[in-house]
Formats: C-alpha cells, structure tokens, sequence
C-alpha cells in the first residue's frame, strides 16, 4: 500500500481518494503555498521576548533554546498576526512576488 | 426458488435495502423517494434489520452522514429526489473525489422550477459530472436488480453509485416483480471489508484532506481513471447477478435493433411505451428498434457505437433539457460517441416528458415515421408534447 506522497508522486501513486494513513504528515507538506503576503523578522529589533509564538495559529516560528528562529515558510499562510502582535515592531509584512 | 411478489419501485429498493442490511441509512423525506426511508423504518421498527437510521435534518446532511459513515468502513446508503438531490450537490462531489463507495435510490423528479413534484431526468442529469456511476431502471424489477448490484460495483471501483428510477410512475406504480432470497441477497453482497478506514484499529487514517494545488489534480486523475476503468467491473458484477437471478444485465438493453435501420435512444420507463411503438412499427414491416441506457456514467461510448453500426437515422430522447442550446445531455454523449466513426448515422435529438408530462405510443409511431419518412431532418433539437402555436406533435 501506497501511504507516503510529495510533489513528485504521479497521479497513479497517488493515496486512493488522497486518504492519509500517518498522524501529523502536515510537516511533510508546502501548505503555504497560497500566502500572499510574507512576515520578515527586522532581526535587530527582536528581542525574543516570543511573545509571536503564542499567537502564531499555524506552529510556524521555531524556537530552539529560547531563542526565536526564522518563520517556517512552508506553513506560514502569511495572516500576519505575528507582525500585530510583536511588542517592538519586529516584525513586517511583505507581498509575495 | 424465486419469490412471485407485487410491489412498487419504491417498495422494491426499501426491500433490497432490507436483504442486503447496510450498516447505515441516512434519509429526509422527498417526495416521490419518500417511501423509501418509510417503509425501510418500518421494517427497523419490526426488528427486521439491524441498520443504523439516522433521521437527518436535511439531505446535505443525509449526503454527509453517508460520507462519514462509509469513511468509517460502513456499508452506507440514502434515497432521494429532485431539490433532495440538488441539496446534496456539494457532498455528491467530495463523496466520489474521497471514493466512498456509497449507494444511492434516486426517484427521478423535476427541479423546481417551476415547482412540480412530477418525474423527468433533470435532477440526476445535472448530477451527471459529479463522478459518480449512474444506473437507470425501466421497470421496478430494475431497479430491484440494479440496487443490489450496485453495491458490489461501487464497492469494487470505489466510487459511488446512484440508482436511478422514474418517480411514480415506477415508485408509485405497483407491477409484479420476482425477489431473490434473502440468503442469496446477502451472499451475492458480502462483507464489507474495505482495506483502510477510520475506525480501523491502531491504523489511524484521515479522509477528504485538503489537497493544495500539487495535489489536486493528480487525485482528480486518478479519480477520472476509477470511472474509466469501472465498465469492466459493472459487466463483471451483472454476470454475477445473472447466474444469480437468471437476468441479464448490460451496459444497455437492445430492442429489435438486428436489422433496425431508424432507432431510438431512450432511458427508463418511457422506453416501455416507446417499445410498444417498436412492435407496432415491426407489425407493419417497418425496421425500427431501440436502445435503452442503463448505465449512463461512465458513458458506453464503444459498445453504443457498435450498436448503432447499420443505423441510418437515430432520435436520442432527452427527459432534461441541459439549455446548451445545441440540446440534452445524452444527445450530447451519444453524438459525441458517434463523431469519429467514418459512417455514422444521423442523430435527432427530443426534449420529452418534462415535468411528468406524458409520452404516448403515438408519438414515438411519430417520431419513428419522421425517421422513416426523412421529415425535417435539419431540425436536430427539438420539443415533443408541448402545444405549439405551429401545430403540436
């Protein structure tokens, strides 16, 4: 059985109906792909106060030893509620190209 | 041993849905499909079958239930009509793209409007790209044959079926039909044991994701190759069922078409009136035949022309008009069909029946000396039955 897919998988290969059979594939997946617009971190006012992290709806800001990393922009849908939320204006938004 | 009963078509798919016992029935009352989830309640309420019925609050959700329900690995049908059927639009699509193979009883009726109760095609025919099979009954003794063996067809490929039959006039009309066993019913369906589903155990799985534009359109293919690839699967099942019943099962049933030289295409249970038309005719000497369609989704686009090989003039009968402007929608598929043989016949098309307007003898012994006769042959979409400020036919 086919269980495992990506952007290189023909249609014959393809899950029966798209059905998933793992928990949490969605790391596997580009779902920020429709962004139209892109938050960037102005890295010399961030104070990684991660206040963003929090109201981040999509697990898209890693953190890694207490310190904020760059946006995941494979699942960043680009809302832009980071940027309303930063304290110190950390953070813009940008139109994608 | 067959069982001799009488019974109407609507009392025909209840029973079939009795013997064969799916897991769940979800269903809101329409009329003419209204029976069916009544008489198959009563037969709940005798502890006749151990079926979950779910009394919905509204087709969408019918549609819905039976998504969940057969995401979950159960065997899962519904029954209705016109705006019943329209309501379930939406779900009919994300029900055949997730390949859940549900079963549907559709009693035909028109879409309002203007609002009418009566029988034409013009709910399911609108339902016809939503990528599911669609099988289509004459007689209430069909559409008993046909619910049982869509089971194994939608099972098979995958896909849903919907099971298709004129409202009252064979939901309502009362005729004799032969019934199979319960026993043998229930043999001929078997267990449902699909491979994945969602209440399989420590094998977790997700249905109808979201399919973000990598994907969309490679399950689309293969969705379209399920459909491509069902004729196999529904000649393979109406073999089953013939060495089962003694009745036989084809993509579409041929009527004196041997040596037909004008013919007509038809579905459902006009085509009873229009093969009393064929008799007349054949009594005068007169090579005419017809062509009923059972199965319309997927279209027997080879067979169909094969059939018509010899024919020199063919009227396809539409009871939907699709207001293309170029006429119906099995004109359409049946034109289609012909285009790239080297000699193929002339093809008519009628708009007939629409809103329960009757058909009668007469006017197919018409439309057949039209035919015969060569009479406006240029006029290839056309209306019948209705009154006409030129003259009616």
């Amino acid at each position: 059985m086919k269980t495992r897919i990506d952007i290189n998988t023909p249609w014959q290969d393809m899950t029966i109906g798209g059905e998933i059979y793992e928990p949490a594939n969605s790391m596997d997946f580009n779902t920020g792909e429709w962004r139209r617009s892109r938050p960037i971190t102005d890295w010399d006012k961030c104070t990684h106060c991660l206040f963003c992290v929090p109201f981040c709806p999509d697990s898209s800001i890693p953190v890694k030893n207490g310190a904020r990393l760059d946006f995941d922009y494979d699942h960043c849908k680009g809302c832009g509620i980071c940027a309303k939320a930063c304290p110190f204006k950390a953070i813009s938004m940008e139109m994608e190209g | 041993m067959t069982i001799k009963e009488r019974m109407s078509g609507n009392e025909a798919v209840a029973y079939a849905m009795k013997q064969i016992e799916p897991d769940v029935m979800a269903a809101f009352p329409i009329t003419p499909s209204t029976e069916i989830p009544q008489y198959f309640s009563k037969y709940l309420a005798n502890g006749l079958v151990n079926t979950e019925f779910i009394a919905v609050e509204s087709e969408h959700s019918a549609m819905s239930a039976c998504m969940g329900a057969s995401a979950a690995g159960a065997r899962a049908t519904t029954a209705t009509s016109s705006a019943g059927l329209a309501y379930m639009w939406e779900i009919l699509y994300v029900v055949s793209a997730s390949r859940l193979p549900v079963v549907m009883a559709v009693v035909n009726r028109a879409l309002s409007g203007p609002i009418n109760i009566n029988n034409d095609h013009s709910d399911s025919m609108g339902a016809r790209d939503s990528g599911w099979i669609q099988l289509y009954s004459e007689t209430n003794q069909e559409v008993y044959d046909n619910y049982i063996q869509a089971y194994l067809i939608a099972e098979a490929t995958r896909l849903p079926v919907m099971v298709c039959q004129d409202g009252f006039i064979t939901s309502h009309g009362v005729s004799n039909i032969e019934l199979l066993e319960d026993k043998k019913v229930k043999d001929f369906v078997g267990d449902y044991v699909p491979e994945n589903y969602m209440l399989k155990e420590n094998s977790p799985m997700m249905a109808g994701p979201f399919a973000t534009i990598p994907y969309y359109m490679e399950i689309k293919r293969a969705q379209a190759e399920a459909m491509n690839t069902s004729y196999e699967v529904i000649e393979k099942v109406a073999t089953a069922f013939a060495s089962l019943s003694g009745r036989s099962y084809s993509f579409f049933e041929e009527y004196m078409m041997e040596d037909a030289e004008v013919a007509i295409i038809i579905i459902s249970s006009s085509a009873g009136t229009a093969k009393e038309a064929v008799n007349i005719l054949r009594g005068e000497g007169k090579k005419v035949g017809l062509i009923k369609i059972r199965v319309f989704r997927p279209f027997p686009k080879e067979r169909l022309t094969e059939a018509l090989k010899g024919v020199n003039i063919v009227s396809v009968m539409d009871k939907a008009d699709s207001y293309s402007g170029i006429g119906g929608p099995l004109y359409s598929d049946v034109k289609n069909s012909l285009y790239d043989e080297p000699n193929k016949p002339h093809v008519i098309n009628y708009i007939y029946g629409l809103g329960g307007r009757d058909i009668k003898v007469e006017e197919f012994i018409h439309i057949f000396n039209d035919m015969i006769n060569g009479t406006d042959l240029d006029d290839t979409y056309r209306y019948i039955g209705v009154r006409d400020k030129r003259g009616n036919i």
